[in-house]
């Protein structure tokens, strides 16, 4: 049977099929997807959040060694989380199949950075696949999981934005139940101390050119010949931009599996044709092994070494032909991302765009965009975790610089704060800091669209949990109870005056603004604990003076033209504009 | 190669496109096509560009379109039928919703939102200006203005053999099949 797949929903079923048993990950753009797909499969595979990247693999690590195939799944950010136990895990290899999902972002859709994720697998010396659609993504996630069995280690499935949410056609399988295979005490695989990992060294070696002869002559690396006039190797989505692009014209190596790279392969395919382009995004990952091996190809002195590729830009980068569209006489006003009307980080952000003289330290998640004008309100953002411990250096440097007149204001959300946060604050009472954390707790993961985390009260698999309790969590690591605020960030006053209260102190100081992502479905905890019954906000047009002190919020909801006005459909009442209005102009209807 | 279709559904997050699309790309699987559809979004949950893309024929490669490419775009917003305009190909269709949801620099006061912009497609191509909203609206709820441009696109796309009214009623929760089916109809029949 066919279906139509997302790549991220066809690796849920690659994994499936696969008959893994368990499945870990953190979520992130483009990858989120991947469990909020296997969940749907949790009679057969047990699946969980993880509150990072690294513990996701290290879980998934455990599965294996215990004898079930498991899987863990990240954005290429969190790879720089999880690389730890990644290069450690290549050497001692598995017991049940494990692979890794690295879904990269190529040309930066929602990420802070690009990075080029094949080269992690030859750093770490693990083996590669690279889908470029649908139907790949689940093939090679089976396959992985075999191939990781075969050759005793873990397997780097490198998925990319395109990749992961593109829809294409998926002929389903079944699951193939693997046994579980029996535990065994393995010392001198399992505990990595240098003796034991000199000798998993050296039996690297032997494994690398195991594999290097499978990627020689494994059908996912088949050459298709049509002519000797071009030939084009590539791998991942950039397969399916130069076929648009070269047709019939050119011959080409499609690798789906890229590391260790079939250099005979390579070998035999440039000496038949008289011109090798590369087609690659991002690094030049196949080019450079082209080159070191002194086979002459035509790569990124034409391709773009960034950003995402599409057939338009290869189009040109080969044939200079500029891709020409229908020109409009006038121009489109641009529409960068903002916070949504009614999010209960606007009112928080607002009051703090408010304070002079402070540093804003900021972290990865929905919460970014108070970057953005008109609040302004972040100066700093790096990765996950990093806005607490950036702001205690800075707040450290500031003080030994003698500049403590400007304070520092930390920003990070829930899910980041357990994500890696919360080693950061134990690190800035620790070590007696004096910058102001401030914890926006919107109940949910709110940037990748609602997962759970460690503090909503609900597992992936819908079970009732635990739920970690923030302001016992913060005083367990020493924040002090009169150094701990809890606020609704939906009120401007008290936002303002916890702030300058906590922005005096000489002490590490807590801030944890707690309302409800306005987007996020209320579970029964929320409706007791917050008044989220519907509201709107109107404006008087007689009382308004058109100062638009309202429209210095940046609500979507508002309006500014002759008249200043607030759209009724997107509005959801959070009176933060109201609480500006100096002419008491805006009202709840 | 020349066998593949290309459409396109540009709009604002929170204005549906991505509904609309699943069901036309479903639709087109159902009638035997092979399909593939990308969906290209920014960091926002509401109010940033959303686009997907749909390509369909014999065998389909990319799943993107490239400049100039578009055989019909149906844009669930005005200002983002002319930021997308040079993707459609000579002689192709434009489905325009004559409905505005102004960017932030608008809102702030600026930048001004284009004027005129039905005119000005118009004169470049072939355009039908749709009001979906108030359509939808009439039928009952102004949300099922992406089912309302829906019909519209599947009328400009001229493709046979495909069941929409299945595609719609499986998409769609069961207590919304009889609204969307009707605002299916309603943008059909313009």
């Amino acid at each position: 049977m066919k279906t139509i797949m997302t790549g991220n929903e066809a690796v849920a079923r690659g994994a499936y099929e696969g008959g893994t048993v368990f499945a870990s990950a953190y979520p992130g753009t483009p990858s989120t997807e991947i469990l909020e797909n296997i969940v749907a499969y949790k009679e057969d595979i047990y699946c969980e959040w993880a509150p990072n990247e690294k513990v996701a693999l290290e879980a998934a690590i455990g599965a294996s060694v215990a004898g079930v195939r498991s899987m863990a799944a990240m954005k290429h950010v969190g790879v720089n989380v999880a690389a730890d136990p990644l290069f450690t895990f290549a050497y001692t290899g598995v017991t049940g199949g494990c692979v890794l999902v690295s879904a990269d972002d190529p040309g930066m859709h929602s990420s802070q950075n690009e990075q080029d994720n094949r080269n992690y697998a030859a750093a770490a010396r693990v083996l590669m696949l690279e889908p470029s659609d649908s139907q790949e993504a689940k093939d090679f996630m089976k396959l992985g999981l075999e191939l990781s069995e075969q050759f005793d280690t873990p397997v780097l499935l490198r998925m990319t934005t395109r990749v992961c949410h593109s829809k294409g056609l998926v002929e389903l399988g079944d699951r193939v139940n693997m046994p579980v295979i029996p535990y065994e005490k393995k010392i001198k695989k399992f505990v990595a101390t240098p003796a034991n990992g000199k000798v998993m060294r050296k039996n690297m070696v032997q494994r690398l050119k195991d594999m290097e002869d499978y990627a020689n002559t494994t059908p996912i690396n088949q050459p298709e010949y049509n002519g000797t006039e071009i030939g084009v190797i590539t791998s991942g989505v950039s397969y399916q931009y130069a076929r648009e692009v070269f047709g019939e014209e050119a011959s080409y190596l499609k690798l789906g599996m890229t590391f260790p790279v079939p250099m005979d392969l390579l070998r035999e395919f440039a000496g038949k044709v008289k011109t090798v382009y590369v087609i690659e995004e991002m690094d030049p990952y196949l080019e450079n092994h082209l080159k070191m091996a002194g086979i002459a190809c035509i790569g990124k002195e034409v391709i773009p070494e960034y950003d995402e590729l599409n057939p338009d830009i290869v189009r040109q980068a080969v044939f200079g032909k500029e891709a020409q569209g229908i020109q409009a006489g006038k121009e489109a006003v641009v529409r960068p991302p903002t916070l949504c009307a009614g999010c209960p980080h606007r009112g928080f952000f607002y009051a703090l765009s408010k304070k002079k003289k402070v540093m804003i330290t900021g972290d990865i998640g929905c919460y970014t965009l108070g970057s953005a004008p008109p609040l302004s309100a972040i100066d700093t953002c790096f990765c996950m975790g990093g806005s607490i411990s950036s702001g205690h250096g800075a707040a450290q440097a500031l003080k030994k610089a003698g500049n403590e007149d400007l304070r520092v204001v930390s920003v990070i959300g829930d899910s980041t704060f357990f994500h890696s946060g919360i080693n950061s604050l134990m690190d800035a009472v620790y070590n007696k800091g004096c910058n102001t954390t401030v914890i926006l707790d919107n109940r949910i993961t709110g940037m990748t669209g609602h997962q759970e985390n460690p503090g909503t009260g609900y597992t992936l698999m819908g079970e009732s949990a635990v739920e970690v309790d923030i302001p016992k969590l913060c005083q367990a690591i020493g924040v002090k109870d009169e150094n701990l605020y809890i606020v609704n960030p939906n009120k401007l006053n008290e936002v303002s005056k916890v702030l300058d209260e906590a922005m005096a102190k000489d002490e590490p100081t807590v801030v944890i603004t707690r309302w409800p992502c306005i987007l996020k479905k209320f579970s029964p905890q929320d409706k007791e604990e917050f008044d989220l019954s519907p509201k709107k906000c109107a404006i008087d047009q007689e009382k308004c003076r058109k100062c638009r002190m309202c429209v210095g919020v940046g609500c979507p909801a508002i309006h500014s033209g002759e008249r200043v006005e607030i759209d009724p459909a997107t509005c959801t009442g959070c009176t933060v504009c109201k609480q500006v209005c100096p002419f008491q102009a805006i009202e709840e209807v | 190669m020349s066998d593949v279709k290309n459409i396109l559904l540009v709009g604002v997050g929170g204005q549906g496109t991505i509904l609309a699309s699943k069901i036309l790309s479903e639709g087109l699987v159902e009638a035997g096509y092979d399909v593939k559809m990308s969906e290209i979004h920014g960091m926002s949950q509401r109010g940033g560009n959303v686009s997907t893309q749909i390509r369909y024929g014999k065998k389909v490669y990319s799943p993107i379109v490239g400049k100039g490419e578009a055989d019909v775009i149906v844009a669930f917003e005005k200002m983002e039928a002319l930021r997308w305009i040079e993707y459609l190909r000579d002689g192709g269709k434009m489905v325009i919703n004559d409905f505005e949801i102004p960017s932030v620099p608008i809102l702030m006061g600026q930048a001004e939102y284009p004027t005129e912009i039905l005119e000005e497609l118009s004169a470049k191509a072939s355009v039908l200006a749709v009001k979906a909203a108030e359509i939808a609206q009439s039928l009952g709820n102004s949300k099922a203005m992406n089912i309302v441009l829906l019909g519209a696109l599947v009328r400009a796309m001229n493709v046979e053999g495909v069941d929409w009214k299945k595609a719609v009623a499986s998409s769609v929760k069961e207590s919304f099949i009889e609204l969307n089916l009707k605002a299916f109809d309603a943008g059909y029949n313009l």
